[in-house]
């Protein structure tokens, strides 16, 4: 689910060139707000500050067994 | 019919102060000499009575005269434990980020009662068969919060401040899967209450889930359960001794002994009688027994064939639907046996391993 018009940004002269990927969302753990994290940039949310990140739910199906 | 109470001593379960007497039937062969008490149709059919009592939307009391207690009791089991119903058996999540864990919301929408009747539906033979238009309904619950934009700035009541704040039975929707959209077009498969809050959420917050109904019976897991209770009790008697009377001016005090209605107290000549419709209402407190005043005045006792059955429906099924139905449970068990009996006696010379259904 490549999303068009956002390019994974890659710094660095690396031989590693991962496969372009989802952009990886994170959830800012004190205001909420969606965040991206980029690599070799300070973690920290845009819109308050906070330093603490959630990793988002994966959309994966789960299966339960109502009992 | 009989009438509702008849004076039998021998169908007594006397009641005392300190224990009860006389537990166990009587009337079976041999026990009285001289008297046939061999089991016989007719003579069943004309002390048998079902009398309906009250009757809700919810719930029926009706009285069941003339059985065994085994029988009696084989029904209440019945009622709980293998009359079949719907309920939501497994979920498939995709996504849920409400505060409730996954597990414990998928327990939650299991003990969910559907309005679907059981006869449309066949029960799954093993829990991973293959899953068919014919055993399975599919719901889906896609139910996100957002934040209402023109919420009014002083408010604190979740409702106004964001849109779909709690997860709601009524948010399950119905996917016909093959031939259902025809079969249950006059009853669309729905929660009974769609009032019951599953989880709340807060803006942010999502589920996402498809849910698969099945039958089952209330042995396998009480979700399945037709019934919120089923219980009987006997019905209670007040039995004056003629010979000696109440007094008179303790009338009023012998009257307080009992629960409210049980018994009259003539107002002219002050005589008590026990009001025969409102027995039931007893409690049997045995508070007549603790004065010395009223000894040997009365007997309390039980009637051990007149059960008083109360019942509560929860889910699909009326509530004077739910004793045809555990009948109906009883007949099919009768039949195997039956067909086993019969198998049994043909072939006694070469008896191999007999079929019998998953008891």
């Amino acid at each position: 689910m490549n999303q068009p018009g956002q390019q994974t940004a890659h710094a660095g002269s690396g031989s590693f060139i991962p496969a372009p990927r989802q952009d990886m969302e994170y959830i800012c753990a004190d205001c909420g707000a969606k965040n991206e994290i980029k690599s070799r940039e300070p973690i920290r949310c845009r819109e308050c500050g906070h330093r603490i990140m959630y990793k988002k739910r994966t959309k994966r199906m789960v299966q339960f067994e109502a009992r | 019919m009989p009438p509702a109470i008849t004076y039998d001593p021998r169908k007594h379960v006397g009641v005392h102060a300190e224990r009860v007497s006389h537990v166990s039937s009587t009337n079976y062969p041999g026990h009285y000499p001289n008297e046939d008490h061999s089991w016989d149709l007719e003579r069943f059919k004309k002390g048998l009575t079902v009398k309906i009592e009250r009757l809700s939307s919810r719930s029926i009391e009706f009285d069941l005269v003339g059985v065994d207690a085994s029988i009696a009791n084989a029904y209440r089991r019945i009622l709980l434990a293998e009359v079949p119903t719907i309920c939501i058996e497994r979920v498939y999540v995709w996504d849920n980020t409400s505060v409730v864990v996954d597990e414990v919301l998928a327990q939650r929408i299991g003990l969910v009662p559907l309005n679907v009747d059981p006869a449309l539906m066949d029960i799954k033979q093993t829990q991973n068969d293959q899953a068919t238009d014919r055993n399975t309904l599919v719901f889906r619950l896609q139910v996100a919060c957002e934040r209402r934009k023109n919420a009014p700035k002083d408010t604190t009541d979740p409702n106004k401040l964001y849109t779909n704040y709690e997860v709601l039975s009524s948010h399950f929707n119905w996917v016909p899967q093959g031939e259902q959209e025809i079969v249950m077009a006059d009853n669309p498969p729905a929660p009974t209450n769609p009032n019951i809050v599953l989880t709340k959420l807060r803006p942010g917050q999502a589920v996402d889930m498809e849910l698969h109904a099945v039958k089952g019976v209330g042995k396998d897991h009480a979700k399945f359960c037709p019934v919120a209770t089923a219980s009987y009790r006997l019905l209670p008697l007040v039995i004056l001794n003629p010979k000696k009377p109440v007094p008179p001016e303790l009338a009023e005090k012998f009257q307080k002994c009992f629960s409210p209605g049980v018994i009259r107290v003539d107002p002219r000549t002050k005589a008590v009688s026990v009001d025969n419709k409102k027995t039931r209402m007893e409690t049997m407190s045995r508070e007549v027994y603790r004065h010395p005043d009223f000894e040997g005045c009365v007997q309390l006792a039980r009637v051990r064939d007149h059960f008083l059955f109360s019942i509560e429906s929860e889910g699909f099924y009326p509530p004077q639907r739910l004793l045809p139905e555990a009948i109906a449970v009883m007949r099919a068990k009768i039949a195997t046996i039956k067909r086993a009996a019969e198998t049994l006696l043909n072939n006694g010379d070469n008896v191999g391993d007999i079929e019998m259904a998953d008891a």
